[in-house]
């Protein structure tokens, strides 16, 4: 299989397209569902991130977000509920040549996969995650999800659900992942951002995509989308600042907690700039939490980036090293062992 | 000092217990392999408790290592010990029932204190009573002499203490005229870095074989000749190892990188073990978060172009059925590597059964056939997982090999093959090259012999394909909620795995003129049920023999076989699933023998298993 990274530079000959990454399968979403505008900046993304199509390979696991992998004209493989980042880690570890994503969503990724997921993350397999959130079972027809409000009425919770809902980005944080960034379905500039980062990332690159669905928890994020006062566009290097006229800035307390201030009684060298590669977790998890649900501010875009080593890159790492030591194995002297005998006839 | 005589025996087997933390098992497996290289047929039967170190003394904390030598060929580790090694009150009280009167037992006499005594729920010290009278019971103060034997080193009293298994060692070693250079070898081998513990170790292990020669304890010493082995290079092999080799040369073979996930549970972490240590054969291990996430690691390597395995036991089966069906669905190469233990749930870990049978066969939702190959001893694993491997790769489907904690953990004397002599599986592998249908490529285009689908692994431009768990369309692959379809890939997955069985060779009996009762094994019983067949014939029964390693599909001649005899005896170590499966399938009234107390049969227990079968006949 060594063969494949050369042929991947032949790729450069024709330049790919955006439709070159559409396959030729119906896509079957509800109309008017975010996954359509996700689809689509994908498929516009891939082309411009110098990998070989062949080298592309879409991996999900259960649910509407999953099907992703059949729409896109790539390697794909369509598993089980929660498995896809156990499923991706085997690809990717044993052919660092390909380049792997995860697609899945909040039931998916938090609730039967979570164990999955967070391991993933720990071990900086080098995957590119993306996290589709619409904090709601959709394909089940509407069940309330690990990461819906709580007191949230469905089906399956008439008088409100009861349990805490997760925050995807500080389970990612929490988890240690090395790229976590949150974006917006229909936000075509910011989430194509956000992807292109993602997909550049050596390592485990988390992304949760903020996706509406239309059918069974329609505007759940719309407090949060472009344009709204509660959206905070984080920029690394920039002082965090929100609200229509960017009013609102987050500053670091002398307890060590976050608060909103207003910048006009604070002054701009109150706020809190933001740093995404700071190695420490800490402050970018304090950003995740300062709404806990998308209703109040909420930061999108890039929380942290730092670099780990990668899974894969380390376990050939190890083969590598202990063929330079030892030598290339010799099935005969493994058989033969040191403690032998011989009979004769 | 007068050199004593000398007695010959044909068959020795000697059982060493003590506590977890005596040493027990490194002290039976020392003289397993000092037995094998002497030429001798050796095997063994390791039986420790789950827990680590239960309370020192206490009876759940007794491990044992049951060893069975001979100069002839053996086929089991022995029904009943000619020597018990007892090295405290508690290892006796749970071995000493095991014994044939007259059997020897050796014990630890220091080790008989009140405290002990109570720990083992004696009432009174059985070396004082009756309680001993039908053995010959020799009473050595261990450690009171290994510590004697170490007065001149600096290692404190509980360290000195400590090397009283070696002792042991070498009053057995002198007892069955064992060589002692080996043994010491090994010792600096392993301790080399620590001269001290080494040179007391060998102190310990040459005061022992010393005591056994001068003592007025023992009138003689035996000797068990070496037996006559078909001609080759040999060597000792766990079952666990066996698997384990057998992958790595099962990639060798295909050409393939070697991939296991895998999730620690006993009695199969020794396999992640040793191929974790292989590296340099180009192996890669993944110890996963879970026992899903180690199969489905396992699957995307496969689909990722590798040979694939995953290593469990039974109740990590249970949590890998989805992806095993996702396997069968995706049509991908996967070993399931199930080391079977006693159930269900967790059950008993450290003893072996053979009661997942019918797991591998039927447990997954829909109608999802897996082939299953059994190992039938430990040196067998190697070539059944190759086999196992073949299937897998030849058909693109997950194959379940099947062992168990008696083969994983039991030794016997391997020949070595030579490479050359090993299947050549590169033809098999066969990657997907290029268009396979008027231009386009069709993921799910079958083989028309094999009805193999294509194995495209990615990577390969113009091969872009997505597969999964949906149903696909027969040919492109594409999702297909056809009914026609449905039934379609259905009855192709199932005649898939039928087709295997064009491939596998026939079931071969040992047959005896006269014989109308056959018995029909499969898995680790191969050895017990071939010792009670041979010992019957020897009594002048006519029995016929036969041991099934394919267990789906069955070998094509197994109809015939059945039919061909008025009785068919399965015995297994469960409640008959073998037994459901060939009256399900050939309408034949098979009778069991079934019994699960998480230990081999005994060739004893068999042979009344044949004589009962046999009357029925008459």
């Amino acid at each position: 299989m060594t063969d494949t990274a050369t042929r991947s530079a032949n790729a450069e000959e024709a330049p790919l397209r955006k439709k070159d990454f559409q396959s030729d399968q119906e896509v079957r979403w509800c109309p008017g569902c975010g996954d359509y505008a996700i689809l689509a900046n994908v498929q516009g993304v891939m082309p411009g991130l110098g990998i070989a199509r062949e080298n592309l390979v879409f991996v999900s696991g259960i649910g509407c977000a999953a099907r992703f992998p059949y729409y896109m004209e790539t390697y794909g493989f369509h598993s089980i509920h929660g498995r896809a980042p156990a499923i991706a880690t085997g690809i990717s570890a044993t052919r660092p040549d390909l380049k792997v994503f995860v697609v899945t969503g909040d039931g998916d990724a938090l609730s039967i996969g979570g164990n999955h997921l967070i391991h993933a993350m720990r071990r900086n397999a080098n995957l590119t995650i993306l996290l589709f959130n619409n904090q709601i079972y959709g394909l089940t027809k509407g069940q309330y999800s690990p990461t819906s409000e709580l007191g949230k009425i469905t089906k399956s919770t008439p008088m409100g659900s009861l349990d805490h809902p997760f925050n995807p980005v500080s389970v990612a944080l929490g988890a240690e992942a090395t790229f976590v960034g949150r974006s917006i379905d229909n936000e075509r500039e910011h989430l194509t951002e956000m992807l292109i980062q993602a997909a550049a990332h050596e390592g485990t690159a988390f992304v949760e995509i903020y996706q509406n669905c239309n059918i069974f928890n329609d505007g759940a994020f719309d407090a949060v989308r472009r344009n709204r006062p509660q959206q905070i566009r984080l920029e690394h290097g920039k002082p965090i600042r929100f609200g229509n006229e960017d009013e609102f800035g987050v500053a670091l307390k002398r307890t060590g907690e976050l608060e909103i201030v207003d910048v006009a009684t604070v002054g701009q060298d109150a706020l809190l700039v933001h740093d995404a590669h700071r190695d420490d977790p800490g402050l970018a998890f304090m950003l995740s939490r300062l709404s806990h649900t998308p209703t109040g501010p909420t930061p999108i875009g890039l929380f942290r980036q730092v670099e780990r080593p990668v899974y894969g890159t380390e376990l050939n790492r190890q083969v590598a090293d202990a063929i330079a030591r030892r030598g290339p194995g010799d099935l005969s002297d493994l058989l033969a062992g040191a403690d032998s005998w011989t009979v004769t006839g | 000092m007068t050199t004593k005589t000398v007695q010959q025996r044909g068959t020795v087997t000697i059982r060493f217990a003590g506590d977890s933390g005596d040493g027990m098992q490194l002290t039976g497996n020392r003289f397993t392999s000092v037995s094998a290289v002497l030429g001798n047929d050796v095997a063994t039967q390791p039986d420790f408790p789950a827990e680590i170190r239960a309370p020192a003394g206490s009876l759940p904390g007794v491990s044992g290592f049951q060893l069975h030598f001979a100069d002839h060929d053996i086929l089991t580790p022995g029904d009943a010990p000619d020597v018990l090694v007892a090295m405290n009150p508690a290892a006796l009280k749970t071995n000493v029932d095991d014994l044939e009167p007259g059997a020897t037992i050796v014990v630890n006499s220091d080790a008989f204190s009140v405290g002990n005594l109570r720990k083992a729920r004696y009432e009174s010290n059985p070396l004082d009573d009756a309680t001993l009278s039908a053995y010959n019971v020799v009473s050595v103060p261990l450690s009171t002499l290994t510590v004697g034997a170490l007065e001149d080193t600096d290692l404190g009293k509980k360290d000195k203490e400590r090397a009283k298994n070696m002792f042991a060692l070498g009053l057995m070693s002198w007892m069955f005229s064992r060589p002692t250079q080996p043994t010491i070898d090994w010792v600096w081998s392993r301790f080399g870095s620590q001269p001290e513990l080494a040179e007391a170790n060998i102190a310990a292990f040459t005061a022992g074989f010393a005591f056994g020669e001068t003592t007025e304890l023992f009138a003689h010493s035996y000797e068990v000749k070496p037996a006559a082995l078909p001609p080759g290079r040999y060597r000792q092999i766990t079952g666990n190892t066996a698997v384990a080799y057998g992958l790595v040369a099962a990639a060798e073979r295909t050409g393939l990188p070697l991939f296991l996930g895998g999730y620690p549970i006993t009695p199969a972490s020794d396999v992640l073990h040793e191929l974790a240590r292989l590296k340099h054969f180009g192996v890669r291990t993944f110890q996963a978060e879970d026992e899903i996430a180690g199969v489905g690691a396992a699957l995307g390597a496969a689909f990722a172009g590798n040979l694939a395995a995953t290593v469990t036991s039974g109740p990590g089966v249970a949590l890998k059925a989805e992806t095993i069906g996702l396997a069968v669905s995706v049509e991908l190469p996967l070993l399931i590597l199930n080391i079977q233990r006693g159930g269900p749930s967790t059950g008993l870990p450290t003893k072996t059964e053979q009661a997942d049978l019918l797991q591998a066969m039927y447990g997954r939702n829909g109608e999802a056939p897996v082939p299953i190959v059994a190992a039938s001893t430990p040196g067998d694993c190697f070539d059944a997982t190759i086999e196992a491997a073949r299937i897998a790769v030849a058909y693109r489907t997950p194959v379940f090999l099947l062992s168990d904690g008696y083969l994983a953990n039991g030794a016997e004397p391997w020949r070595i093959p030579s490479v050359d002599e090993l299947p050549d599986l590169r033809g098999i592998v066969d990657f997907a090259g290029g268009p396979n249908h008027d231009g386009e490529f069709w993921p799910f285009q079958r083989d028309p012999t094999t009805l193999a689908r294509p194995w495209a692994p990615p990577g390969v431009a113009g091969l872009e394909h997505r597969i999964g768990g949906l149903e696909k369309a027969d040919g492109t692959g594409n999702i297909s909620y056809d009914p026609d379809n449905h039934q379609r890939m259905t009855e192709l997955r199932a005649a898939k795995v039928a087709r295997i069985a064009d491939t596998i060779p026939p079931l071969a009996v040992d047959h005896e003129d006269g014989a109308r009762l056959l018995v029909l094994g499969w898995g680790s019983t191969y050895g017990p049920i071939r010792a009670a067949v041979r010992r019957a014939r020897a009594d002048g029964a006519a029995v016929a023999v036969a041991h099934l390693r394919h267990l789906n599909p069955f070998p094509s001649n197994l109809a015939d076989v059945l039919h061909s005899y008025e009785r068919v005896l399965v015995p297994e170590m469960n409640f008959g699933q073998l037994q459901r499966l060939l009256r399900a399938d050939f309408l034949v009234d098979v009778k069991g023998y079934h019994r699960v107390n998480g230990l081999p049969f005994t060739t004893a227990e068999l042979v009344d298993a044949i004589s009962h079968e046999l009357k029925g006949l008459s």
